[in-house]
């Protein structure tokens, strides 16, 4: 494949985010956005014709099936060892070329959408110029090479996502939510470095396609070396997962992306519901055949895929602030994934399973971030439309706002797993691995299915329907702008589903049949079924329902309420043992024995220099006698010496 | 009697000492400066009195102290006119009362 087309998917978004970035408050708004715009969409062309021709061009796929892994560009950057060099290239795999059309989508509907959005706020090039910015380190982090360019990528989407959660600087919510996710994220990449380290000690590369190519060379080269009663291949995995768990929001590294969601809702639906959050799982993924031997980190894996996605599902029935809600449902859906690739392992079930549960990941994640982003931006038109977060200052806005209620009722329902929204189809695939690897994990996720179609139609009912408050002006639907991104991405959420998902994306790169599992898949829709009706009668108009269900179980109500006081934990954690038994000594240890000592140094020399003062009197007739007896003394020592 | 180098030795050495302890003992400039010049004569006759007794054929510390009796006239003539100027501002020629550059 021709090296133009890739290398522009990565220099526009770049050369967009130094242009908007120096010379954007030089420009007018409407200037910038164009400019962003027209650079988002012309990635997004060439992105789909990237992807396009490595999917459908008959010369990537091998006579058996099989699809070729392509190097499009790999330039040596770095050479620390003959063996050991850092390179930036270009990776094209089903996975990156499908993460390549779902961020350029995502990210020019948000660029359009924000153009609606963002009207007339303060800093709107600004803005431009970082989602550029994000959208550049996205693409490179997917198409990365080796496990070191991702880092590098990794981090730039880590600042990029700071940058833009703390976009409103001068709101104290929004700077003390960026430096929490970046603080957070940055704790768990020192996992994923330290992971990579270890991996690349023992293997002495850092290509992907070296490590994944053939696995058991990787478990070779650690020479059966062990740490702390585990093999230092489980360890490796293990830390890099961490760094996954970090940037996708796994409990217990969680806790920073409900607060990100103080930044503008555009920005959520890009990064912190499509794209960057799904990193983790990409990372996963991406390493899938290594983790396939180490049957313990994977197990590490679906464990804490499965808590977190109880835990979150829990936390968001009894959420406030819609925005929440849906950062919740983000949390539960991405431990969905990663419960997935968890469970995708070889050595569980009927062969022909084998490595269903990468497939299912993946296709819940093309979906996810398709009607995940799409509910994030209805939940920004609603915003926009009563100003407020809160489902208490909606209801019955089915009447005002009708393209966001369909919309948002298409995203519900596909979240929700009813067919034939997108969701069903991919929800399906993973409960279906699920149960083939364990029948308890498969009871455990559907048990979470039934609890996220729960709560995304109490959030639907009390939005829509409920009661209606009084509104000082009606809220009407948004504009143009921000209508289209609507429609199309519930008109994808609507047609994703059929896709032959299983045709492109596979662990093995051999083209696979979805077929449905009756089943499951029966037994999954019923559930979501009724968990809808109980939301329905509980929620369509206001009732004492569901304060009766509050005052029935209270002590459950408060700890969803308060996310389980997971952040009063840390706080604690932190300030109380962090700052008071090690921060507070150190802090006194520098004060007085470090500065002590510098300072002890100061005050000697001060005070010699004052008593020799006096030497120096002015009176010429006193030098003559120090230099005479300094003379006498010298003549003395050296007559000493030499007799 | 022979003369030996011992004889001109010795006076130079208290003409030396004597020049030593006026330059630190008296308070007037002038008197400084005749010290500093007894000095000076000191160490003319110590050139003077080892040329003509260890090296008889060379001429090296004869011109030397030419040199030196020159260069002194000079200074002395400097030294004098830097003395009259500090007169003229402190109306004293006392050494004590020159003590601005100190610490």
């Amino acid at each position: 494949m021709e090296s133009t087309l890739p290398i522009l998917i990565l220099a526009i978004p770049l050369a967009m985010f130094l242009i908007l970035g120096i010379a954007g408050c030089k420009m007018s708004h409407k200037l910038a956005a164009a400019l962003g715009i027209a650079g988002m969409g012309t990635t997004l062309v060439l992105s789909y014709i990237t992807a396009l021709t490595y999917f459908f061009a008959p010369e990537f796929t091998g006579a058996d099936g099989l699809r070729e892994q392509l190097t499009v560009f790999n330039w040596e950057w770095l050479a620390f060892t003959k063996n050991l060099v850092i390179s930036l290239g270009f990776f094209l795999d089903p996975i990156s070329a499908m993460m390549l059309i779902v961020i350029t989508t995502i990210s020019f509907m948000v660029h359009l959408y924000s153009l609606g959005y963002m009207e007339g706020e303060r800093g709107f090039q600004r803005y431009y110029a970082f989602l550029s910015l994000f959208s550049f380190s996205m693409l490179g982090l997917v198409v990365a090479t080796n496990i070191f360019q991702m880092y590098i990528f990794w981090e730039l989407v880590g600042a990029s996502s700071y940058l833009l959660i703390g976009f409103y600087y001068r709101l104290h919510s929004a700077v003390a939510a960026s430096k929490k996710a970046f603080i957070v994220t940055r704790f768990a990449d020192l996992g994923f470095l330290i992971g990579i380290l270890v991996l690349s000690y023992y293997t002495q590369t850092f290509d992907f396609v070296k490590m994944t190519s053939d696995p058991s060379w990787v478990l070779e080269s650690t020479g059966g070396a062990t740490f702390m009663g585990a093999s230092v291949l489980t360890w490796a995995l293990v830390l890099i997962f961490t760094g996954g768990m970090g940037k996708s929001a796994m409990m217990p590294l969680h806790i920073w992306l409900p607060d990100a969601m103080e930044g503008p809702t555009p920005v959520s639906a890009l990064i912190h519901a499509a794209t960057m959050v799904v990193a983790g799982v990409f990372l996963v993924a991406r390493m899938f055949p290594v983790y396939m031997l180490e049957g313990s980190a994977t197990m590490i894996i679906v464990v804490v895929g499965a808590l977190t996605a109880f835990y979150a599902a829990m936390v968001a029935c009894a959420q406030i602030d819609i925005k929440r809600i849906l950062a919740f449902s983000t949390i539960s859906q991405i431990a969905f994934m990663m419960v997935a690739l968890g469970v995708a392992s070889a050595g569980h079930g009927e062969v022909s399973h084998h490595g269903l549960g990468y497939m299912a990941s993946m296709f819940h994640l093309f979906t996810h971030a398709m009607f995940k982003a799409l509910l994030f931006l209805g939940a920004g038109a609603l915003i926009h439309a009563v100003h407020s977060n809160n489902y208490t200052a909606m209801g019955g806005l089915r009447k005002y706002m009708p393209i966001t209620h369909w919309t948002f009722l298409i995203g519900c329902l596909a979240i929700a797993g009813i067919p034939p929204f997108s969701g069903f189809f991919s929800k399906d695939e993973i409960l279906a691995a699920c149960y083939a690897w364990s029948p308890y994990i498969g009871v455990w996720m559907s048990m979470v299915a039934a609890l996220t179609a729960f709560y995304m139609f109490r959030m639907y009912y009390l939005i829509f329907w409920w009661n209606e408050p009084h509104y000082h002006h009606a809220p009407h639907d948004a504009p143009v702008s921000m209508s289209i991104p609507l429609i199309f991405l519930a008109a994808v959420s609507c047609v994703a589903g059929f896709i032959p998902f299983g045709h492109f994306v596979t662990w093995n790169r051999m083209p696979y049949d979805i077929h449905i599992e009756l089943p499951v898949a029966i037994s999954s829709v019923v559930i979501a079924l009724v968990a809808i009706a109980i939301a329905r009668h509980m929620y369509i108009k206001e009732n004492p329902l569901p304060a009766k269900m509050k005052a029935a179980l209270p002590r459950l109500w408060d700890w969803c309420h308060h996310r389980f006081y997971w952040d009063e934990l840390y706080q604690f954690i932190t300030h109380r043992i962090i700052f008071n038994g090690i921060c507070r000594p150190l802090a006194w240890f520098d004060r007085h024995i470090i500065d002590g000592t510098m300072d002890s140094f100061a005050t000697v020399t001060n005070k010699a220099s004052d008593a020799i003062r006096p030497l120096q009197s002015g009176q010429v007739q006193m030098y003559v006698w120090y230099y005479l007896i300094g003379a006498l003394l010298l003549a003395g020592v050296t007559a000493v010496c030499v007799l | 009697m022979e003369f030996t180098a011992i004889y001109y030795l010795i006076p130079a050495l208290i003409m030396f000492c004597a020049g030593v302890y006026g330059f630190i003992t008296r308070k007037n400039m002038i008197a400084m400066l005749i010290s500093l010049e007894l000095m000076l004569n000191a160490v003319d006759i110590n050139f003077v009195v080892f040329n003509r007794f260890l090296f008889p054929e060379a001429m090296e510390g004869m011109f030397f102290t030419l040199f030196a009796i020159a260069i002194a006239a000079a200074e002395t003539a400097l030294a004098i006119a830097i003395i009259i100027n500090i007169y003229r501002s402190n109306k004293s020629v006392d050494v004590r009362t020159l003590n601005e550059m100190k610490f």
